[in-house]
């Protein structure tokens, strides 16, 4: 490379970082751990490297951007649209490779996350991406990390080509429901979207148990909040559905915002923020502490979660027979559901009631919750008088912090 | 009396470990050592070495953390956790509640962070010069990790040149070795770098000012960091700058394009899946075998729209040499056969369930390796397109890997052997010619040969009563 980037190139890459940052996923994680070889160059370390944060709060990982932002496509909700006003670029295979090894040479990123509009075909575009994977391995020994956003419109041999490649290969459902998929994008097809899931799902099974290597650290989707008229009752039973169908290994919650030019179609008012947020804390109930989509909707009111309090609090307040809980005697089931309390405290627990009894000071060792699960939690010493008070949503719901 | 032990600045893991082999050996209490570090030390003892004894694999996880903290203390607090977990508490460290281990863990917990945001915060400039390619980075960390880093970045940058420089020393890698040298200045790395501009051009591209939100930045990448990073620059212009930004988005959104409905391309765009043989034949050849090793993609071949559509299981040896399916020993085998069946191969179409050769290299001999189910799955959506662009009338699996790929389930030969529906299409299920010539015992083989003819008899009277 000669003195600086060529000015033609970073206006590209101005615009088609542009275009991709509406796809909220950018993890680097669930990658086996690997190392260059000799002549190589890059390491995955399974848990993934935010390598700078930008002012939205959000973690820059990958270089995450589009092959092209031309897209035959007319999802309304997307600001890529063929209908919208958005200037357009296209990269080279070649200049994405190199931009990424370039970058990743110095340290910028952890890989790369391609995704694409949709030009000529379906099949032509996963065919560039492909080989986007495909020139970074074999031509240049790149062993950092890589996420292709496939395409399920594609010819599903492609999709195949595509996991022999990339670390992560994932679909984006972006709206949770068949009706407002074929109203708000009318080139996409939900049973394309299920098929390609459930196709690129069975691959990473076999792959794991021949030793192979297709897609290893899973797929995962995106799923837009607040386009269409859908309640989070709706959303949370579609992603439980999505992890036990198709063992996502994640889904990524995306509020809807105007600011991308969208089209008259949808709603001129973007859904509050702090709904992702409790999307995901929903979420991780789901995956980690036990709880069903039912019983965290229930924890809402008519079919919405709380914008106030954590999904976890509002399940407890309106079950607060089920409380308190006997922090050395509960089973780690019931110490999930205790407000405050992590799960990575709870194992901390388990672990230490073998050895003594704990105390409120014990726990407050082995968790920076104590606050919120006093009036649920009884330890050594204390029993909480107030967990039947009826001003306890009020004196717990903490003000939110993060937006 | 104290037994007052000097050990080397930073993390000294040999010193300490000998120190404390000396401390064990002589039954020295914890409040009876007194630690130092520094050069200037009068008095303090070298570390004395004793006999080496076991800890618990946890324990050594976190001696190799806290000995990079720059805490003062944490010589004698690890030492304090040695002597209890030898003293009856070998569970200490499982008791996370306990004040001892709670504050080792909470110093390992720094230690952990200050390495994982070295790894994601160093920021390598580019240099050539006479010496070649070069990366360059000066970083500041927060703990004596210097040396714990360095197998991440040799990991990642095997193949690249480079040095990281800091305050208390610097990490040389030249591509095959590591030299830890003194402490470096931040004027020793290059003012440029050819590719940071189009980083800093990411950086903000990447930002949405519509999501504004700098506490969540700052809790995860602190202003300290900021003087290192380049991108850090831009951030209070980004964050100036938003407000205006949002405006400009909404107004943008509101002009709508007038620009043409590109119609045309959009209809083209349905007629991207292979409609002839010969398209979908372009792209199996284009393609990369999910195999590794064999040297080309073994196509179908044989009439369109035949009564019979054979079904093998992969080219072998001769096959993927020739370029086409069944002309070694086993296509021989099924040529001969056939004709005394009474079936004309210049009137079916014959391919394989897999289109390259699967092998294992013994000396010169390339020996057949038989698809795995994912493999053979993997190739099932070629075949499929085949056979519906063939459109023969009766599909005959040959063998449990051709019955796989055609059904998509797998099937037991000796149990389906006869008629069998496979996915969308009437077959047959037989044994691969390949397995006669396998059977070492010739009464065997006489018999399975027999059953074979008998099948393909079988298949010539129902291609028939299917036409």
């Amino acid at each position: 490379m000669t003195a600086s980037l060529d000015p033609a190139l970073t206006a590209k890459l101005r615009i088609l970082a542009d275009a991709a940052k509406y796809d909220a996923s950018c993890a680097s994680s669930g990658a086996p751990k690997r190392a260059a070889g000799k002549g190589g160059l890059g390491s995955t370390t399974g848990a993934g490297i935010c390598h700078s944060y930008t002012p939205d709060g959000r973690c820059v990982s990958l270089l995450k951007i589009l092959l092209t932002n031309y897209c035959l496509f007319d999802c309304a909700y997307c600001i890529n649209r063929r209908s919208s006003n958005v200037p357009r670029a296209r990269f080279s295979v070649r200049e994405v490779v190199d931009l990424t090894l370039a970058f990743y040479k110095r340290n910028y990123i952890e890989g790369l996350f391609l995704s694409s509009g949709i030009i000529r075909s379906p099949d032509y575009t996963m065919e560039q991406m492909m080989l986007v994977a495909k020139s970074l391995r074999q031509d240049h020994g790149f062993a950092g990390y890589i996420h292709l956003k496939a395409i399920p419109e594609a010819n599903p041999w492609l999709i195949e080509q595509a996991g022999l490649w990339a670390d992560r290969l994932s679909i984006n459902l972006e709206l949770p429901n068949e009706t407002s998929l074929a109203r708000l994008a009318p080139e996409k097809q939900a049973p394309a979207i299920s098929a390609a899931m459930g196709q690129m799902q069975q691959r990473i099974v076999e792959a794991k148990a021949e030793r192979r290597r297709f897609s290893p650290s899973g797929q995962s989707t995106q799923i837009i909040v607040g386009a269409d008229a859908t309640d989070d009752a709706a959303v949370l039973a579609k992603s439980a559905a999505l992890y036990g169908d198709f063992k996502l290994r994640r889904i990524y919650y995306s509020a809807y915002s105007p600011h991308q030019a969208v089209s008259a179609a949808l709603p001129a008012k973007p859904p509050p923020l702090q709904r992702e947020n409790r999307l995901y804390q929903a979420d991780w109930l789901l995956r980690y502490y036990g709880f069903t989509a039912t019983e965290i909707a229930a924890g809402g009111e008519g079919g919405m979660l709380d914008l106030e309090i954590d999904p976890k609090l509002a399940w407890a307040l309106k079950n607060r027979g089920q409380f308190p809980v006997d922090v050395n005697q509960a089973p780690r089931e019931m110490l999930l559901r205790v407000p405050g309390l992590g799960a990575r405290a709870v194992e901390k627990i388990i672990a230490a009631r073998r050895f003594s009894r704990l105390r409120l000071a014990d726990v407050a060792r082995l968790s920076s919750g104590l606050k919120r699960m006093l009036p649920f939690l009884i330890t050594e010493d204390h029993r909480p008088a107030q967990t039947d008070r009826l001003d306890l949503r009020q004196r717990l719901a903490v003000q939110p912090s993060l937006f | 009396m104290q037994t007052r032990i000097a050990l080397a600045p930073g993390a000294d893991l040999p010193g300490f470990r000998a120190a404390v082999r000396g401390l064990v050996a002589r039954g020295v209490k914890p409040r009876e050592v007194l630690w130092e570090t520094g050069a200037s030390l009068f008095g303090a003892a070298p570390p004395q070495d004793g006999p080496a004894f076991s800890l618990p694999r946890a324990a050594a996880e976190l001696i190799g953390l806290v000995i990079c903290h720059r805490d003062p203390a944490r010589h004698a607090l690890l030492y304090e956790m040695i002597w209890r977990l030898r003293h009856g508490e070998p569970h200490l460290l499982e008791m996370r509640h306990d004040k001892l281990t709670h504050r080792l863990e909470m110093l390992a917990k720094a230690v952990r962070r200050d390495l994982h945001k070295m790894h994601a915060f160093v920021r390598f400039r580019r240099v050539e010069d006479a010496q070649g390619e070069r990366f360059l980075a000066w970083f500041e960390p927060d703990h004596h990790i210097l040396e714990a880093t360095s197998g991440f970045f040799v990991n990642r940058f095997r193949s690249l040149v480079w040095s990281i420089l800091t305050p208390e020393g610097t990490l040389h890698w030249d591509g095959t070795r590591l030299e830890i040298g003194p402490p470096g200045q931040r004027g020793d790395v290059p003012e440029r770098d050819e590719v940071e501009s189009g980083w800093l051009d990411y950086y903000q591209s990447i930002f949405n000012p519509a999501r504004l939100n700098t506490a969540m930045m700052q809790k995860e990448m602190p202003r300290k960091y900021w003087r290192n990073l380049p991108e850090a620059r831009l951030i209070p212009e980004l964050v100036a700058q938003a407000p205006a930004r949002v405006e400009e988005m909404i107004a943008r959104a509101a002009a709508m394009s007038a620009k043409r409905d590109p119609q045309k391309a959009v209809a083209a765009m349905a007629a991207q899946t292979p409609t002839t043989l010969a398209a979908l034949n372009r792209i199996i050849t284009a393609s990369p075998p999910f195999l590794a090793g064999s040297t080309r993609a073994v196509l179908g071949e044989g009439v369109m729209q035949p009564a019979i559509a054979f079904i093998g299981e992969q080219p072998g040896d001769e096959e993927d040499a020739q370029g086409r399916c069944f002309v070694g020993p086993a296509g021989q085998l099924l040529d001969a056969m056939l004709a005394r069946a009474g079936i004309d191969r210049a009137e079916c179409y014959i391919t394989n369930a897999v289109k390259h050769f699967k092998f294992e290299q013994r000396g010169k001999n390339r020996l057949h390796q038989s698809p795995t189910t994912g493999e053979i799955k993997h190739y099932r959506w070629w075949l499929l397109k085949e056979l519906e662009l063939v459109r023969p009338r009766l599909v005959v699996a040959l063998g449990a890997s051709a019955a796989l790929a055609v059904g998509g389930q797998p099937v037991c030969v000796t149990q389906a052997r006869g008629p069998a529906q496979l996915g969308d299409w009437p077959a047959f299920v037989t044994t691969h010619p390949s397995y006669l010539l396998r059977l070492p015992d010739e009464q065997a083989r006489r018999a399975a040969e027999a059953a074979f003819l008998q099948d393909l008899r079988a298949v010539r009277r129902l291609a028939q009563t299917h036409a």
